[in-house]
């Protein structure tokens, strides 16, 4: 099928039972855009979800092997915390890297790609669950009786985000 | 499919293929009858697309839009440096 990549415009689409693929072209050049992506000084700047949420912690140690984590905070006091491991680096290219939201949740298997097209970058983030069930579980029915805190928290942050 | 096809500037087996693409995603199913097999629009596939793509969506766009405006600073930053 062919899209339309045009920037401000974002492309969700779950090609397998298992990935969700997100695709969106951004008017800088790719050096910058990689940067903006993988430097903890520049994504607290952007990555931070619907209005009222801010990112006050992004640890980055981008090499093989070496561990994030992201925290963000709603005004009030709702936290999310995120992290996991960089599986590849190959810098301006693509980064993979494992996520998780907590121990009740499938860890997934994200790589983010960045393609120069012009003066434009693409980039592209596929997000793999290790099965059809554990999508199912965190994109589907198991959201609503989650019993676990981290479920509870990722549902607060989900009704946040529907509103 | 003549009925179909109709409102779009596309030749005869150019429809049937768009059709045969929207019938293996599920999204359009084809009946039966002596003399014509009328199709019918199933969106459920795409309501679920929709459904499981919603928690991505409402993350990311915000984010995005954010993004956009940072990197047009960035490139500002880094021209401004150049000079």
């Amino acid at each position: 099928m062919t899209t339309e990549l045009q920037p401000g415009i974002t492309i969700y689409e779950t090609p397998t039972d298992t990935e969700v693929v997100i695709t969106r072209v951004f008017d800088a050049p790719r050096g910058l855009a990689f940067d903006a992506w993988t430097n903890p000084q520049h994504l607290p700047h952007w990555m931070t979800g619907p209005e009222g949420w801010t990112m006050p912690v992004c640890k980055i140690d981008l090499r093989v092997g070496g561990r994030w984590r992201f925290g963000w905070r709603k005004t009030g006091g709702e936290e999310l915390v995120m992290e996991g491991t960089y599986r590849a680096v190959d810098r301006p290219e693509r980064v993979v890297y494992s996520e998780r939201w907590g121990p009740a949740w499938p860890e997934t298997l994200n790589t983010l790609v960045f393609t120069e097209r012009g003066d434009h970058t693409v980039i592209t983030l596929t997000i793999a669950y290790p099965s059809k069930q554990a999508r199912d579980a965190a994109l589907g029915s198991g959201m609503k009786d989650g019993s676990d805190q981290s479920y509870a928290r990722l549902d607060a942050l989900l009704r946040t985000l529907r509103r | 499919m003549k009925e179909l096809g109709a409102p779009f500037p596309m030749s005869g087996p150019a429809v049937s293929k768009h059709l045969r693409v929207l019938e293996r995603a599920g999204l359009v199913r084809r009946g039966q009858e002596a003399q014509w097999r009328p199709r019918s629009l199933d969106a459920t596939p795409l309501k679920q697309v929709m459904e499981w793509t919603a928690p991505f969506r409402r993350f990311w766009e915000p984010s995005f839009a954010r993004l956009d405006r940072y990197l047009t600073h960035l490139k500002a930053e880094d021209r401004a440096n150049d000079d």
